[in-house]
C-alpha cells in the first residue's frame, strides 16, 4: 500500500472516529494521544538517540502541576501557564541534560528515576499543590472563543497536537540536526570530527522529549480539569518507556502504535486479570514486564518493522538542484599544510609517540607507515584532536591543533574516516554522506521542524550528491549504508569527509580489509583527488598499497620516526627492512 | 536538638546506611560483572522479610510459588532455546530449574515439620538466594551482550515482573520478623541494640572481603574481565554466563541477609524493596558503581542525611534523599573523564 494513502486512512480514522465510536473508545483515543505525545519524544531519545529516560512522567505532571496551580490560584490564561509550564520544563531538561549527559549512557536514567521520585513525592506533600488529593477545578482551553469542554471536542484539539507533534519529529529527523542526533548511537568520536557536540546534541534531544510530555500533561489537566500526583509516578514513568520499545523506534509512527497497544491491552487486561487471580491488584505489571523483557530479547526495535514491510518506501526524491555551498580556497602545490614538529603522547610511563616531526605540503599525498604498534594511530589521533599531544606543536596552516577539540579541528578544514567503518546503518548513503556536510549548513532544530530548511537540506544533499558521483557511488545513493560491502563502507566514508570540504583529508588506515580489486579502485581514487588538489595524509602498513600511491612516505616505529623520503628510497632503506622483516 | 536525639538519629541512620550500604555492595558487584544496573536488588530483600514472616506466623510462604513460577518459566525458556537439541534440553533445565525446584521443597519442608527459628532463617536465605540465577538466565542471559542501557530498560521491567509477584503470591500486608538478638549495650551513656551491631559487623566485614575478592584472587579478576570483553572472557576459559549467574546468586544471597538484618528493624511490604533498593543505589553511584568502599561510604551518608531530615522536615525525607543524587551526579561528572563504550 502506498504510504500516502495509508497515512489519508490513519488521519481519516482518527478525525471520524468519536462521530461513530461509543463514548468510552473516545476517552481511550484521548487517552491514547496523550500517551503518543511522550511515547514520541522517547522514540527520538530512546530508539533515535541511545538515551533514556525513567522520569517521562515527571515532566507530564511538572506540565498539568504548573497550569492546575497558575489557572485555580492565580487565575492565569490556560495558554500563559503553557508557555511557563514549557519554560520551566526546559530549565529542568537543560539542567539534568548537561549534569548527566557528558558521562556514561546510565547517568541519564538513573538521575531521572531519582528526580522522577522525588518530584513525585514533593507533589505529594507540599500543601498548595493539593497533597494526594490534588487539585480540582482547573478551567477548561478556550480556543478562537470556543470553550473545549466536552470530550469529544477536545478529542480534535488532542489529535491536532499529536499530528502536529508527529510531523515536527518527522521532519526534524531527516535534516541537518536531525542527522546529527541519528549519528550519535556510532559514538562520539565520529559526531566530533564532523564539528557536532555529542553532550550538546544528547541535551537537545533530551529537552524536545521533555517538552513533549510537559505538553501531554498539559493537555490532561485541562481535559480532565483535575490533577492529582498518581498518574505522575514512576511506574507510569516505565510504562511510557514501555510504549515506545513496543512500537518502535524506526519511524515516529511507532510511538502512536505502542500507546494505542499498551492502552488497549492494559485496559482488557485491567478487566480480565482480577476476575482470573481472584482479587484486586495492578497485576498488569507482571504482564508488562513479562512482554517488555521478550521484546528486547527477541526484537529489539519493537513491532513497528513487522508492519512496514507492508507498507513499501518509495525511494526518496533528491531536490532538483541545491545552491551550491561555498568552497574553501585550496593552498597551491607546495604550500606547508601540516607541520608536526616533536609531537609526544606519553600514557602513564608509555610513550606512545616519542618527538615525532614531519610535513605535509599542499597537493601532496603522503602516507604515515609502520609496523603495529608503531605509533600512527596515535599520531593520527593527535593531528585529529581525538587525543591530545603531551608536548610538541602540531601546525594546520599556521593554526597550532594541540588544545583544540576534534569538532573546532574539523572547522579548520580537516575531514577524517576511520579504521572501523563509522557509519549510521540505518541511514542512507546520501544521507551519510550529508552528516559530512553538517558544519557548512546552518539550520537548527526549530527551523528543521517546521521545514523552514528547504534550501539549506537542497544544498547540503546535493554536495552530498556531487561527492558521491565524485568517488563513483552515485548509484548505490539511496541504499541502507550497511547493505553495501566495506570495500564500499570505506569509499562512503571518504565522500562524507569530502563533504566537509576539507583541506587535508586523513585516512586511517583506509586499505585494511579491503580484497585486491578493492584496493586498487580505492588507489584510484586517491590520486584522482589528488589531481583535483585535494592533500592527503594516510595512516596504513600495508607497504604494497602505499608504494606506488604517495608522494613521501614518513615510517614510524616504537614511536619514533625511522626514516622519511621518497617511497623508493624508503623501501630500500636498512632501518627500515629490519624494522619490518625483523632481517 | 541536643545530644541524645542527634546519638539516636546518627544511630539510626547508619544502622539503615549499613543496610543500604549491603545493596550498594551487591549492585557494584553485579554491575561490575554484568554491567546490569540492577534495579530489583531491592526485591530480594523484601522476599527475604516476607518469607521469614510467613515462617513465623506459621503460614506457607509464598516463595514456594515464587519459586515454583521461576522454575516453570525456566523449563520453558530452556526447552525453546534448545528445541533444535534434544540431548541438552534435561541438562539446561536441570542447570536453571533444579536449584528454584529443591529450594521450593525446602521451604515446604521447614514449613511442614514446623522447624525452629535457625533452620526458618537459613530456609529463607537459600529460597532467595535460588531466585538470582534464575532470574539471570530468564531476562539478562538471552540480552547479555546488549548495551548497558538495554539492560537497564530489562532490569527495571524484571523489577515490575518481581513486584507483581510479590503482591500476588505475598499479597499487600506487611510484615516485621523477630531480631536475632535482644541484648542491648551501654557505650558512655548511649545505648546500641545488638540488632545493630550485627548490622554494623556484617556490613564492615563484606565490604574487606568483597574489595579483597575482586582486587586480589584471580578469580575475581576473572569475573571483573567479563564485564570488560565477554569474548575474550570466553577465549581464556572464563564462562560468562556462569559469571553472571554466580553475581547474581552472591547478590541474591546478601539482599537475602539484607532482609533478615532490617526485617526487625522496620515493617516491610512487597514493594519495600524498591526505595530501599534505589537508596542503595545512591551510594552506589558515589563509588561511581566500581568502587566498594567508596560505595559504602556513600551508602551510610545516605543513611545519615535520611535520619537526620526525618528529624528535620520528616514529610519530604524521600525527596531530600533522591534529591541529593543531582549533586553527587554533578560532583562524579565534573571529577570523572568519561571512556566511550566501543
Amino acid at each position: 500500500m502506498n504510504p500516502r494513502i495509508l497515512l489519508a486512512v490513519v488521519v481519516g480514522v482518527i478525525g471520524i472516529a468519536p462521530m461513530v465510536a461509543p463514548a468510552f473508545y473516545v476517552t481511550l483515543l484521548n487517552y491514547i494521544g496523550l500517551y503518543s505525545l511522550v511515547a514520541l519524544g522517547l522514540v527520538l531519545l530512546t530508539g533515535v538517540a541511545g538515551q533514556t529516560s525513567f522520569g517521562q512522567a515527571a515532566f507530564v505532571g511538572l506540565g498539568a502541576y504548573t497550569t492546575a496551580v497558575l489557572t485555580t490560584q492565580y487565575g492565569m490564561s490556560p495558554w500563559f501557564t503553557l508557555i511557563i509550564a514549557l519554560a520551566i520544563t526546559l530549565a529542568v531538561g537543560y539542567l539534568l541534560g548537561i549534569i548527566t549527559l557528558s558521562m556514561g549512557g546510565h547517568y541519564l536514567p538513573l538521575a531521572t528515576i531519582a528526580w522522577g521520585i522525588s518530584l513525585y513525592f514533593l507533589m505529594g506533600t507540599i500543601e498548595s499543590l493539593g497533597g494526594f488529593t490534588g487539585i480540582t477545578g482547573v478551567p477548561a482551553v478556550t480556543l478562537f472563543g470556543f470553550t473545549l469542554e466536552k470530550e469529544g471536542e477536545f478529542y480534535y484539539f488532542i489529535w491536532i497536537v499529536v499530528l502536529a507533534g508527529l510531523w515536527c519529529i518527522a521532519n526534524l529527523l531527516d535534516s541537518r540536526p536531525g542527522r546529527a542526533i541519528r549519528a550519535l548511537k556510532q559514538g562520539s568520536t565520529m559526531v566530533e570530527a564532523f564539528g557536532i557536540h555529542p553532550g550538546r546534541t544528547k541535551t537537545a534531544a533530551f529537552v524536545i522529549a521533555a517538552l513533549l510530555a510537559c505538553l501531554s500533561g498539559w493537555l490532561y489537566a485541562h481535559l480532565q480539569r483535575f490533577v492529582n500526583p498518581t498518574p505522575f509516578g514512576i511506574n507510569q514513568g516505565i510504562e511510557y518507556l514501555f510504549m515506545a520499545v513496543v512500537g518502535g523506534a524506526v519511524s515516529v509512527w511507532g510511538a502512536v502504535l505502542g500507546a494505542a497497544l499498551v492502552t488497549l491491552l492494559k485496559t482488557w487486561l485491567q478487566d480480565l486479570l482480577p476476575k482470573l487471580i481472584g482479587e484486586a491488584g495492578q497485576f498488569e505489571i507482571i504482564v508488562f514486564g513479562v512482554l517488555l523483557v521478550l521484546l528486547l530479547q527477541y526484537a529489539r526495535d519493537g513491532l513497528l518493522p513487522y508492519l512496514q514491510r507492508f507498507v513499501p518506501t518509495p525511494p526518496r526524491k533528491l531536490p532538483a538542484a541545491g545552491d551550491r555551498l561555498p568552497h574553501r580556497t585550496m593552498p597551491a602545490a607546495g604550500a606547508a599544510v601540516l607541520d608536526v614538529n616533536a609531537a609526544r603522547k606519553t600514557f602513564g610511563g608509555l610513550v606512545a609517540v616519542n618527538d615525532v616531526t614531519f610535513n605535509v605540503n599542499g597537493h601532496e599525498v603522503v602516507g604515515l607507515i609502520g609496523p603495529n604498534g608503531a605509533g600512527k594511530s596515535t599520531c593520527f589521533n593527535l593531528i585529529s584532536g581525538a587525543l591530545e599531544a603531551s608536548a610538541g606543536s602540531i601546525k594546520f596552516m599556521g593554526t597550532e591543533l594541540i588544545g583544540q577539540s576534534a569538532s573546532d579541528i574539523a572547522k579548520l578544514g580537516l575531514g577524517r574516516t576511520f579504521q572501523h567503518v563509522k557509519l549510521v546503518g540505518t541511514m542512507t548513503v546520501v544521507e551519510n554522506v550529508a552528516l559530512g556536510a553538517y558544519l557548512r549548513g546552518s539550520k537548527g532544530i526549530i527551523a528543521s521542524s517546521l521545514r523552514l530548511n528547504t534550501a539549506d537540506e537542497a544544498a547540503a544533499l546535493a554536495e552530498a550528491m556531487r561527492q558521491l558521483e565524485r568517488v563513483g557511488l552515485a548509484a548505490h545513493a539511496h541504499d541502507a549504508a550497511n547493505s553495501l560491502p566495506l570495500g564500499k563502507q570505506r569509499i562512503v566514508e571518504i565522500a562524507r569527509a569530502l563533504a566537509s570540504d576539507p583541506i587535508l583529508l586523513l585516512l586511517d588506515e583506509p586499505a585494511a580489509g579491503l580484497r585486491y580489486a578493492e584496493k586498487q579502485q580505492l588507489a584510484a581514487l586517491i590520486k584522482s583527488l589528488k589531481g583535483q588538489g585535494m592533500t592527503v595524509l594516510l595512516v596504513e602498513h600495508d607497504m604494497d598499497f602505499v608504494m606506488g600511491l604517495v608522494d613521501r612516505l614518513v615510517v614510524l616505529n616504537f614511536g619514533q620516526k625511522l626514516a622519511q623520503g621518497l617511497p623508493e628510497a624508503v623501501q630500500a632503506d636498512p632501518a627500515v627492512r629490519e624494522a619490518y622483516l625483523g632481517a | 536538638m541536643d545530644f541524645s536525639i542527634a546519638t539516636l538519629l546518627a544511630q539510626d541512620g547508619l544502622t539503615n546506611g549499613a543496610i543500604y550500604c549491603l545493596l550498594a555492595l551487591a549492585l557494584v558487584l553485579v554491575f561490575a560483572v554484568t554491567r546490569v544496573i540492577f534495579v530489583p536488588q531491592g526485591e530480594f530483600v523484601a522476599f527475604a522479610v516476607l518469607t521469614l514472616a510467613a515462617f513465623e506466623q506459621n503460614k506457607l510462604p509464598g516463595t514456594v510459588w515464587l519459586l515454583l513460577a521461576l522454575a516453570a518459566a525456566a523449563v520453558l525458556s530452556e526447552s525453546l532455546t534448545y528445541r533444535r537439541e534434544p540431548a541438552r534440553i534435561l541438562r539446561a533445565i536441570v542447570g536453571s530449574a533444579l536449584p528454584c525446584v529443591v529450594a521450593a521443597a525446602i521451604v515446604w519442608g521447614v514449613w511442614a515439620s514446623q522447624a525452629g527459628f535457625a533452620l526458618q532463617v537459613l530456609a529463607t536465605v537459600v529460597s532467595v538466594t535460588a531466585m538470582g540465577p534464575a532470574v539471570y538466565r530468564l531476562a539478562f542471559q538471552p540480552v547479555a551482550t546488549a548495551p548497558v542501557l538495554t539492560l537497564l530498560i530489562v532490569s527495571v521491567a524484571v523489577h515490575f515482573v518481581l513486584t507483581g509477584l510479590g503482591l500476588l503470591f505475598f499479597g499487600a500486608e506487611g510484615a516485621r520478623t523477630s531480631a536475632f538478638t535482644n541484648a542491648s549495650f551501654s557505650v558512655g551513656g548511649v545505648n546500641i541494640s545488638g540488632q545493630s551491631l550485627l548490622v554494623y559487623a556484617f556490613t564492615a566485614s563484606l565490604v574487606v572481603v568483597m574489595g579483597a575478592f575482586f582486587k586480589y584472587t584471580l578469580f575475581g579478576k576473572a569475573l571483573r574481565a567479563t564485564a570488560a570483553n565477554r569474548t575474550g572472557a570466553r577465549l581464556v576459559g572464563v564462562s560468562p554466563n556462569f559469571a553472571g549467574r554466580l553475581s547474581l546468586t552472591l547478590a541474591a544471597a546478601i539482599g537475602a541477609i539484607s532482609g533478615l538484618l532490617i526485617g526487625p528493624i522496620t515493617t516491610v511490604y512487597y514493594d519495600s524493596g524498591f526505595l530501599v533498593g534505589l537508596k542503595g543505589f545512591v551510594g552506589a553511584i558515589v563509588g561511581g558503581l566500581a568502587s566498594y568502599p567508596i560505595a559504602a561510604a556513600g551508602a551510610i551518608f545516605v543513611g545519615l542525611v535520611e535520619a537526620f531530615s526525618s528529624f528535620w522536615a520528616s514529610a519530604y525525607k524521600e525527596v531530600i534523599v533522591f534529591t541529593l543524587i543531582l549533586p553527587i551526579l554533578l560532583w562524579r561528572s565534573l571529577t570523572t573523564t568519561h571512556h566511550e563504550e566501543e
